[in-house]
């Protein structure tokens, strides 16, 4: 899974689930918050979406805007979460 | 209760009463039961009457003695029979024992300033022969409607756009600014209305147009908050109000046609029915509207209600089906986009009042804008709360206890509610309580086409709303100030129009709001927050003042927002869905109505068809475009007759 993929996929996910599909201008270090992307629904059907797409587990600790609040934090999220998994299983 | 219609010819060229006759022929629902034309030279005035007071005598248009005044009036004036004592001491003769008339004799005595003797909710027009002046008034709360056009040389008013859709002067394009106001408030800030030539008279105003086409729009009153400095005697407070609170309800059950109530299961409504009880001698009917859903429905607390009030009750059952059955009817008669469907069921519900040979009802509309009784208000003394300890993990729960009807805000994480919530914003600016919701229901505008949000570029109706507060707001507690915005914005804007008089005059039925006589309104602007809201409990001096005369069980229960089905409501088995919705729906359509973006639209109803809409924002989005799409069609695109 490559870096580019999984922004490919991050951004597929919030333009089409939070943005009914416009999101041309969206930028990849957009806040979610701040621009009021995301509502109270938002946070919980990203976390189903990664978990279920990259079978990752999201734990409680790591619902913070550091990790879930941008395309790019998003992204280097699960990066980090897939590297840790590999290096597990390698 | 009625529709007012008229047109006056600016420059003097006679009118004939065709016109104003076609006009009155789309209002027949507001008053089903008489009607009138009155004409003179440049002036035509039209009337449909629902007959409540002196139901033998109170035809319209009305004239004084001399005939040098005409009134076409919808509304009703609750002091009427105080005021005509005052004005025959005075030496004024009555031929009717209408209220109506009193008005046309105030204005004689009073002139334009009578509106402020009034205590009542009205729209009128008199025309003032002698000045060749045509003078219009609303309500000081927006209970009644009415909108005007100047169209070249020809100034049009009536109770609803449709009936001055009838002009053939008319132009109906649709004002973009007015959608961009719903897709923030929920509803348009007069004077916007859904048309760009129709302007709708504020609640609080005043119009007069002199013949010659000059004319002056001006505010009589608006809710001020003067909160005292002193301590305030709780008790005292609470005997006050509720002695208020009687003589505002015993006004309103004057008719001469059997006055209903309406019975949500709530605080609000239980208290009016329980006072009227209390003064009339007749058995009271209540009514009320059931939901399948238990989420929505609260026929539990009705029953409790009606067991311990003795009413004689009848309600209406509500399913998801009928809301999508009766959806295009309601946009018709709301004459705006909405953005939930919740006055659907009120729609159904008036027409029960109406079935059951009931045309008056009182309800407890009003009392959570001026008691404090919204989640909105607690919403922002919490996050107000939360803000001066940020980094508590206490203060958080307070708001996922608030919303317990709201599953997703429970289970959110601390750092993402304190971001939905706003709790970094200054709670010392302007719009500090609406901010959250306002930005949340703004994120419908990604629907727009590209040409929408090119033609809005610049327009920001904020902007627009901070212009025009008053001036002493800047010196309001922020509970003050969230009271006066919902107050100024969503009550005459929604709750009285969409959810108020137009699903109700839809069938003929009259609302009268004992928390809305401007005699509580004021009493309670003077009455400090803290006593309004104690700690975190809703209309505290309410239940304090009129608590003992319901059922404990309903004076304990939490506030329940009244909500009906969204986006359920339209899906029916394997994603069908009506005919209207997919037509109105269609990417073809959608691009030829061009408000919206046809792909956002189509992905909004895939994801309908798939069951797969559950967040407050895409039911909003879905019923905001669906809405809109039925204005565009029944105000813009179709001939309305």
């Amino acid at each position: 899974m490559t870096e580019s993929q999984i922004r490919n996929d991050v951004r597929s996910f919030v333009i089409q689930n939070f943005m009914f599909g416009q999101g041309d201008r969206l930028q990849d270090s957009e806040s979610f918050l701040e621009s009021g992307l995301i509502d109270s629904t938002g946070v919980l059907e990203l976390v189903g979406f990664l978990e279920t797409t990259y079978a990752i587990k999201v734990a409680d600790e790591d619902l913070v805007p550091a990790n879930l609040d941008s395309v790019e934090s998003v992204c280097r999220y699960v990066e980090r979460k897939l590297q840790g998994a590999s290096r597990r299983a390698g | 209760m009625c529709g007012i219609a008229g047109i006056l010819n600016l420059g003097g060229a006679p009118t004939s009463p065709g016109v104003v006759e076609a006009m009155l022929r789309t209002l027949t629902h507001r008053g089903p039961d008489d009607a009138g034309v009155y004409t003179s030279g440049s002036c035509t005035l039209g009337h449909r009457r629902l007959s409540i007071i002196d139901v033998q005598g109170g035809h319209q248009p009305m004239s004084n003695e001399d005939g040098s005044l005409w009134i076409s009036f919808n509304g009703e004036i609750f002091n009427y029979i105080e005021l005509r004592r005052w004005l025959e001491d005075k030496g004024h003769h009555f031929a009717t024992q209408s209220d109506t008339e009193v008005i046309l004799h105030l204005y004689e005595e009073k002139g334009e300033g009578c509106v402020e003797e009034l205590n009542g909710q009205w729209a009128f027009a008199i025309w003032d022969q002698a000045h060749q002046k045509l003078f219009l008034s609303r309500d000081r709360l927006g209970v009644r409607p009415v909108f005007f056009a100047f169209t070249g040389r020809t100034f049009l008013f009536a109770s609803e756009i449709k009936a001055l859709c009838v002009h053939p002067d008319l132009s109906r394009d649709l004002d973009l600014r007015t959608i961009d106001q719903i897709l923030t408030f929920w509803a348009p800030r007069p004077p916007h209305t859904i048309l760009r030539q129709v302007s709708e008279l504020p609640p609080g105003h005043s119009l007069s147009v002199r013949g010659d086409g000059g004319h002056r729009l001006y505010q009589y009153w608006f809710p001020d908050y003067q909160v005292p400095t002193e301590p305030v005697d709780e008790d005292r407070c609470a005997e006050e109000l509720l002695e208020l609170l009687v003589d505002a309800t015993r006004i309103r059950l004057r008719s001469d046609v059997p006055v209903g109530a309406y019975l949500s299961g709530g605080l609000d409504s239980s208290i009016i029915t329980a006072i009227v009880k209390s003064i009339a001698k007749e058995r009271l009917r209540s009514f009320s509207v059931t939901f399948g859903d238990p989420e929505f429905d609260e026929s539990g607390f009705q029953q409790e209600v009606v067991r311990f009030l003795q009413t004689d009750h009848v309600g209406v059952h509500c399913t998801a089906s009928d809301i999508s059955r009766v959806f295009p009817d309601v946009v018709w008669h709301a004459e705006r986009p909405i953005v939930r469907t919740a006055p659907a069921p009120l729609y159904m519900l008036s027409k029960l009042v109406r079935d059951n040979g009931y045309k008056v009802v009182l309800t407890g509309e009003g009392a959570d804008e001026m008691f404090g009784g919204y989640d909105i208000f607690k919403e922002a003394k919490i996050r107000a709360f939360w803000a001066a300890q940020p980094e508590s993990s206490r203060r958080p729960q307070l708001l996922k206890r608030l919303y317990p009807y709201l599953p997703n805000v429970k289970s959110q994480p601390d750092a993402f509610l304190r971001g939905f919530f706003r709790v970094g914003t200054d709670s010392s600016s302007c719009f500090f309580s609406h901010l959250p919701r306002w930005e949340l229901t703004a994120r419908l505008k990604l629907l727009y086409s590209d040409n929408v949000r090119d033609e809005l570029r610049g327009y920001d109706p904020l902007d627009e709303l901070r212009a025009s507060l008053p001036r002493s707001f800047a010196g309001w507690d922020g509970f003050s100030r969230s009271q006066y915005l919902e107050t100024s914005i969503l009550l005459p804007g929604y709750i009285l129009s969409s959810q108020g008089d137009r699903v109700a005059m839809a069938h003929s039925v009259e609302g009268r709001f004992p928390f809305l006589d401007h005699r509580v309104v004021q009493f309670a602007s003077r009455i400090p927050p803290r006593l309004k809201m104690k700690v975190l409990n809703e209309k505290y001096i309410l239940k304090r003042a009129a608590g003992h005369l319901i059922p404990p069980v309903v004076k304990r229960r939490p506030k329940q927002p009244y909500r009906a089905p969204d986006v359920a409501s339209f899906v029916g088995p394997r994603g069908t869905l009506p005919e209207y919705v997919e037509t109105l729906l269609s990417p073809e359509r959608v691009k030829q109505d061009g408000v919206f973006n046809p792909a956002a639209v189509t992905q909004l109803l895939a994801k309908a068809r798939a069951g797969k809409v559950s967040g407050i924002r895409d039911n909003m989005a879905f019923v905001s475009v669906l809405s809109t799409q039925l204005v565009i069609e029944k105000f813009v695109r179709n001939s309305v007759s």
